[in-house]
């Protein structure tokens, strides 16, 4: 495996921000997530729960509720305003007043031609979906007290609203209330505080099941308003509730993290008639408030305040057990945080506010492997650079010799040059940027930092010429395919010929930068690229997909590399394919053009393909077993795949030119302790 | 063992009644238990124990009612018979040879004259596997019928009761074992298996202890080891089943059950507490907690109205309408272990040892029933496991049981050693012992034995510890009140070794301690060492001075295969034999000593006097283990037996307990005779429920009730006349089938109700004598068969 200086840096305090709506598309499989920052990502579940796209968040935007129309995404928020999501540009593509002060929540019908959202003011408001915009309609009764939580009824003629204290059912077309259900309150001390029915679900028979702050799951007769049941869940709250697509099922998320399930069951063997709701299953993957679930074919999605998304997968919906059946918690983004200057030793952290710039420690102990060296200079911030405007920063680079920062919101591109001599650092806004230059999906600089690279809409990247003085427009890669998809992927080789850059359609452009043009259209994979690189010396583009894949294309020829052929054709580990979160970052080792380096947020990996490849038998992390044996043994039992597991929660792994490792850790502890205290729970003996 | 006919091996009593789950009868007056190798039979209301029902032999392994007759019971046994009772008369009805072990009986209504049993898989003596079958019990006027055709249900059955459970009107069986569900359903005859992970990893115990259907709705709930209930539903799915879990109990839940109409669980494990869950209603429970210990079994009457919970000190508890524990049925306890020694308590005449977690029990030998129990520890029980407790380790009784001397100890792992002393005066006031010493750390280390001096002069304690010492108590008398406490008053010790046992002399004049293989005599009044005794290698394990006329001998059993015996007057070894004795113990009515040897992992039993080299007699593999335990128990009443072989039973009675902890004694042919002749005598045949208390008073004050209800009210004398007359007894009691046409017993019946004048003045005499005219006479009688019409109705319904 080679040996390793290795900066193992644990000052980047990345902290994620809590999941407060989630809304799962079910035609186009794709999960939208709300957090609380306003930011919105989506998740493409049919891709290995891959993050495909990320709209930045803003400040003045919070988000309470989301709702697809078709391929089309709303959302809306406590500022009153309901936006329409421009999934191809990742931004707002525009927001409209409701006039209805606060909104909890938006609605949709099952046809999609009407939106319902929800007001602090009592009203609830339909708006008509049109092609291009949504206008307001009309509003259904004005009630008293705020409305938390719709749902409409599959028919579209109902609609059940939760409100304090009490669920309404209206009628749509005359926009009356039919029913009035009222909610008990609390025992003991709650008594005297409203309840907050906070989630509400109207199903196909006119049964509404209702969650509430005061911790119970109710089940009510829709047509005639009565109780059927009540299930005490929690002493908390229950704050959200999702229904199956068959309707055979309702999970409910409490405040204490768990995930209740309901089925619909009859109580005899064999019978249909009598069902009743009963509680099922408890899953407890969640240590604070489930604000968000969705009940999805074969999974419970769930994320709330701990900031981490869970897709539990429902075991009896699986055959034999596979990667598919696994659990999974995506705790963080599936792109890159971190830049590196691999020349210099510097890392650029990218937040959702701000920018920070590191030097790297450096010591000229040496010990053995596994020692720890003592630091001759400590890792120092050099710069911490807040952004301007609301909006949050979606991208940034770093060039390698350190002379250039860059970043980007949805409304503007901000170029920086630094200077560092001894310790002194300073640093000059580029004022004049060219016009062109509005906002960019990823941002790029060349190795010799001559030249940057934004990615830009429909999937052009345009090429800026960066000199001491000024920058300057020179060109714009277009794609040949005319995919609108953004391009969330974009590297360049070391000797400045090539760029390559990938979209959320899948597809790999790859450009000779020489000669401004598209070279090739790698050939389209059906798994989203998770990360690649060029290799410095044979301009090799190594590309590592969602579902685990790694290809080699010779760039020149762009065809596949032997080596990449033969792994196609003996296929890989069944313990690698089975790992849960994707690659994120591809480097490559400059002394030996053999070695690749890979990470993901549970390990890295060095596959050398000098090597011969790991069948289904042999031992997939060996590298314990390897130390034990002998030297005259080794060499037999080695394979490509050389994982280290050392480190974990990793962001960021990178060689620098010195041939030291970089290794930046967030471990997940250090997020939870900054997390605000959950519920308090009774724990047995305490 | 012909020769040995007339004296015979006997559970007399202490057997337990926590084996297996009770059964209360359909109109629950009645629980009936398997109690050792017998059914016994308990009045709910009273407590009392009405009868047993002998006949197998071997260990009762399961009772149930049989589905089709409420009157009667199956019960099975390891003896491989399925044996069916009418347990109100207590009349074994049939005998089904089977022909294995059976380890459990399960019985549904649908499967009329099917038992499915729990026997080992085909090779039983060496597999621990088993199976349930079903054997269909054949119709046969025999009393004894062979029952060999089983048919396999489920192979791989845990053996336990508990483990299986019928469903819904008997459509599927659910058994349970380790950490698979399996749920066997007999229409399709197909079974589906559900699994577990075991769990290890996150601290959960996922193991599957016991198992329970809901009567009326599809609903499986299972009981696990740390401490969760499943409730299974969707079981006839492969994949889509579910379940939901409830979540109370800290420890393992034991026992699961369903209330009849299955609107209740109860559950209950080892924290005491009966938890009573509300079907569908999962989060709304109650709790009975305080039951005392452990709970192993419930069992809930047919109509609902009464629970049994059976506890793991030998108790079952009866509780009416779920929070009101109503009756307690109480067995010997025998707890973890027994720790002390088996002692008779000279007042009482009771068996006493430790019971319950920090008590001392005193348990009546002659009537099979606790008597009571004395707190010791005085501190709180924690029903938890794997916890260090204080434990009653040692208790002694001075000669006229005035006082008990007690010990307890708390074993630390790694810590120091607590050991407590007591001492306990028998207040005559309150008929029971109260506290007058107390000494912490009378020793250092663990107290071996602790004796009385029998001597009538002075009330005088030896304890003995391996701290090297033993010590001598005294009442140190206070001259104002009788409020005296105890001193030490004697440290003695030899050589720095450590004293193993010791005895007094029957007069209490010499004190004879065993320090590993030396023996040392002492005087007691001047604290002398008067003589040592010496012999062949071994550690003394037991000492015992000989009584009455053999009082001069000193016996010693040694751990290197010796019994000795020493002429004290001698000072010398008067014989020795090679035994492996583990248990020495003397007779104190007669010169008799009993000693168990181990040999072979059997244990044999030797009577003989010291002054005689012949035993008077021996009894070979006695009961397999060693005998740790044994008294000698007092008669209440002398036998007359002049038999050489049975003489040494004529005074006392020897108790043992063996390594199972059953405890057994000897009994003759001629005691049998007696006890069953007075048995009969007791016997009852009008109500059921009559306890040997009404039978001392309740027919006495029946009968005063009567004469005091003539003397107020006259006409009462008269309303009870018809039930009484012999055309109505004539009618009710003869067969159906036999009777006349109802014309003819109508004319009778009416003739009945008629008086005759003569008897009707005599009774009317006193109220009708100032008018003697006749008409008088007449209304009075009109008004009288008025009455009787009236009450006619009442009488036929």
């Amino acid at each position: 495996m080679g040996e390793f200086k290795v900066h193992r840096v644990r000052f980047f305090d990345y902290m994620p921000t809590a999941i407060r709506a989630m809304a799962f598309n079910a035609h186009t499989e794709r999960l939208a997530l709300a957090r609380m920052d306003g930011s919105v990502e989506i998740f493409n579940f049919t891709d290995h729960y891959f993050q495909e796209k990320v709209i930045p968040g803003k400040d003045s935007r919070s988000i309470e509720s989301l709702c697809w129309v078709g391929g089309r995404l709303f959302s809306a928020g406590l500022n009153g305003e309901i936006a329409e999501y421009d999934l191809e540009n990742l931004r707002p593509k525009y927001s409209l007043e409701a006039y209805g002060g606060p909104i909890w929540t938006i609605i949709s019908n099952t046809q999609g031609t009407q939106l319902a959202i929800g007001c602090e003011d009592g009203t609830v408001k339909l708006f008509e979906v049109l092609e291009e915009h949504i206008q307001f309609e009309r509003n259904l009764d004005r009630q008293k007290g705020r409305i938390i939580s719709l749902s409409w009824h599959p028919s579209g003629t109902h609609i059940a609203a939760g409100m304090m204290d009490m669920i309404r059912v209206f009628d749509v077309p005359t926009g009356h209330a039919v029913q009035r259900l009222l909610v008990d309150r609390g025992f003991g001390g709650s008594k005297s505080r409203e309840t907050v029915v906070w989630s509400v679900a109207f199903l196909s028979d006119h049964t509404v099941v209702s969650g509430d702050s005061a911790g119970k799951v109710q089940v009510w007769d829709g047509h005639t308003g009565t109780l059927v049941k009540t299930h005490l869940v929690t002493k908390w709250d229950v704050l959200a509730l999702s229904v199956s697509k068959d309707e055979s099922s309702v999970v409910a998320g409490t405040s204490e993290g768990t995930v209740i399930q309901f089925q619909f069951i009859a109580p005899t063997l064999h019978q249909q008639q009598g069902k009743e709701w009963v509680r099922t299953r408890t899953f407890k993957n969640h240590t604070h408030d489930v604000r968000a679930l969705a009940e999805i074919e074969t999974a419970i999605v769930s994320g709330g305040m701990d900031t981490h998304l869970v897709v539990r997968p429902l075991l009896e919906k699986f055959d034999e057990k596979s990667h598919a059946s696994g659990l999974r918690k995506i705790h963080f983004p599936h792109r890159n945080l971190v830049s590196c200057a691999k020349k210099v030793g510097l890392l650029l952290f990218q937040f959702p506010g701000q920018l920070e710039l590191w030097r790297l420690g450096d010591s000229d102990g040496h010990g053995k492997p596994g020692d720890r060296l003592p630091l001759e200079r400590m890792p120092e911030k050099l710069l911490l650079l807040k952004r301007k405007g609301e909006d949050h920063i979606c991208c940034s680079a770093l060039s390698s010799c350190g002379g250039w920062l860059a970043y980007s919101t949805v409304s503007c591109v901000r170029i920086y040059r630094l200077q560092t001599d001894n310790n002194n650092i300073s640093i000059t806004k580029v004022s004049k940027l060219p016009k062109a230059l509005h906002s960019a999906h990823q941002l790029c600089f060349s190795s010799d930092s001559s030249k940057m690279f934004a990615a830009s809409s429909q999937s052009s990247v345009l090429v800026i010429a960066l000199t001491q003085s000024e920058c300057k427009y020179v060109h714009t890669l277009k794609p040949k395919s005319g995919s609108r998809q953004p391009i969330h992927l974009m590297t360049t080789s070391v000797d400045g010929k090539w760029l390559a850059a990938a979209n959320s359609d899948c597809e790999i452009h790859v450009y000779n930068l020489q000669k401004l043009k598209l070279h090739c259209i790698v050939p389209v994979y059906g798994s989203c690229p998770s990360a690649m690189g060029i290799h410095p010396t044979t301009n090799n583009l190594t590309v590592v997909h969602a579902d685990q894949q790694v290809n080699t294309i010779i760039s020149q020829l762009y065809l596949l590399q032997d080596w990449s052929r033969k792994l196609q054709k003996q296929g890989l580990h069944n313990v690698w394919l089975d790992r849960d979160t994707p690659v994120t970052h591809v480097t490559f080792n400059s002394k030996n053009p053999n070695q690749v380096v890979l990470h993901d947020m549970h390990m890295f990996c060095i596959i050398d393909q000098s090597l011969p490849l790991p069948d289904q038998k042999t031992q997939f992390y060996n590298q314990m077993t390897l130390r034990s044996l002998s030297e005259q043994e080794r060499p037999s039992h080695l394979h490509a795949f050389k994982i280290c597991k050392t480190f974990q929660d990793l962001l960021c792994v990178s060689l620098l030119d010195d041939q030291s490792l970089v290794v930046v850790e967030r471990p997940l502890l250090a997020i939870t302790s900054q997390l605000p205290a959950p519920v308090r729970q009774k724990k047995f003996a305490t | 063992m012909v020769e040995h006919a007339e004296i015979r091996m006997v559970h007399r009593g202490g057997s337990k009644i926590n084996f297996r789950e009770p059964v209360i009868t359909n109109d629950s007056r009645f629980l009936l238990c398997a109690a050792g190798e017998s059914v016994n039979v308990y009045s709910t209301s009273t407590e009392e124990y009405v009868h047993d029902l002998q006949g197998h032999t071997d260990l009762v392994t399961g009772v149930v009612l049989n589905p089709s007759n409420h009157l009667q019971v199956y019960s099975c046994s390891a003896d491989g018979t399925v044996r069916l009772w009418d347990f109100t008369d207590a009349i074994l009805i049939k005998t089904f040879i089977i022909g294995y072990p059976i380890y459990s009986i399960y019985v549904s209504e649908k499967h009329g004259g099917v038992v499915f049993l729990v026997v080992p898989m085909a090779d039983y003596k060496s597999s621990e596997l088993f199976q349930l079958v079903a054997v269909h019990l054949p119709h046969s006027g025999d009393q004894e019928v062979e029952a060999r055709e089983l048919s396999a249900v489920l192979c791989d059955v845990s053996p336990h009761a508990g483990a299986a459970s019928f469903g819904r009107e008997g459509e599927y069986i659910a058994s349970v074992k380790g950490l698979q569900l399996e749920v066997f359903f007999f229409k399709k005859q197909k079974s589906y298996r559900f699994s577990l992970k075991s769990g290890m990893k996150k601290g959960a115990k996922n193991a599957f202890t016991c198992v329970s259907c809901h009567p009326k709705e599809d609903c499986i709930a299972t009981g696990h080891e740390d401490g969760k209930i499943r409730m299974w539903r969707n079981f006839n799915q492969k994949k889509e089943y579910t379940y939901s879990t409830l979540h109370w109990h800290h420890g393992a839940v034991n026992t699961l059950c369903f209330t009849p109409e299955g609107t209740n669980l109860l559950s209950g494990g080892i924290e005491s507490v009966l938890v009573h869950w509300h079907y569908t209603q999962e989060n709304q429970k109650d709790f009975l907690p305080r039951l005392g210990a452990a709970i192993t079994h419930i069992a809930v009457s047919p109509d609902g109205s009464l629970f049994s919970t059976s506890h793991s000190d030998n108790k079952i508890t009866i509780i009416q309408s779920c929070v009101k524990v109503s009756a307690v049925i109480q067995g010997l306890v025998k707890g973890d272990g027994v720790w002390t020694n088996l002692i008779i308590d000279p007042r009482s005449k009771a068996l006493v040892l430790n019971g319950k977690p920090g008590h001392l029990q005193f348990y009546s030998l002659h009537r099979d029933k606790q008597l009571y129990n004395l707190e010791i520890v005085q501190q709180e029980y924690i029903h938890e496991e794997g916890l260090d407790q204080f434990e009653v380790v040692n208790a002694a009784f001075d000669a006229r049981g005035n006082w008990l001397a007690t010990v307890e100890e708390r074993r630390k792992k790694g810590a120091e050693l607590e050991i407590t002393l007591k001492l306990w005066a028998y207040d005559e006031l309150t008929q029971s012992f109260v506290l007058n010493t107390t000494v912490t750390a009378p020793h250092e280390d663990q107290i071996t034995a602790m004796f009385f001096s029998p001597s009538p002069e002075t009330t005088m304690l030896v304890t003995t510890s391996l701290d090297g010492h033993f010590k001598a108590w005294l009442l140190a008398d206070h001259s104002d009140a009788n409020e005296g406490f105890w001193a030490c008053d004697f440290v003695g010790g030899y050589h720095l070794l450590k004293p193993g046992c010791c005895s007094f002399s029957a007069d209490g004049s010499l004190l004879s301690v065993g320090f590993q293989e030396v023996v040392t005599v002492w005087s007691p009044a001047s604290w002398e060492l008067l003589t040592t005794l010496s012999q062949p290698p071994g550690a003394i394990r037991d000492l015992c001075f000989g009584r009455l006329s053999c009082s001069k001998y000193l016996l010693g059993a040694s751990t290197k295969n010796q019994l000795c015996c020493w002429n004290l007057l001698t000072c010398s070894l008067e014989w020795s034999t090679p035994m492996d004795v583990s248990l020495l113990q003397a007779d104190p009515l007669s010169e008799n000593m009993a000693a168990f040897c181990s040999q072979s992992g059997s244990s044999d039993l030797f009577v003989f006097k010291p002054s005689e080299p012949r035993p008077l007699y021996s009894q070979k593999a006695l009961c397999t283990g060693k005998v740790q335990h044994a008294v000698f128990a007092p008669r209440d009443q002398m036998l007359e037996s002049c038999e050489e072989r049975t003489q040494w039973l004529n005074r006392s009675q020897l108790y043992f307990f063996t390594q199972h902890m059953d405890l057994l004694t000897f009994s003759t042919k001629t005691e049998e005779d007696r006890l069953l002749a007075s048995s009969k005598q007791l016997m009852v045949d009008d109500s059921v429920a009559v306890t040997p208390f009404y039978l001392l008073l309740g027919k006495h004050r029946g009968q005063q009730l009567e004469k005091q209800e003539a003397l107020t009210n006259p006409m009462a004398e008269r309303t009870q006349l018809p039930q009484g007359s012999i055309a109505i007894k004539e009618l009710l009691h003869t067969p159906a089938h036999v009777l006349p046409s109802a014309s003819f017993l109508c004319a009778m019946f009416v003739r009945s109700l008629l008086i005759s004048s003569s008897s009707a003045r005599a009774s009317l005499g006193c109220i009708l004598c100032q008018r003697s005219s006749h008409w008088m006479e007449m209304e009075a009688l009109v008004v009288h068969t008025t009455k009787k019409q009236v009450s006619l109705p009442v009488m036929w319904s």
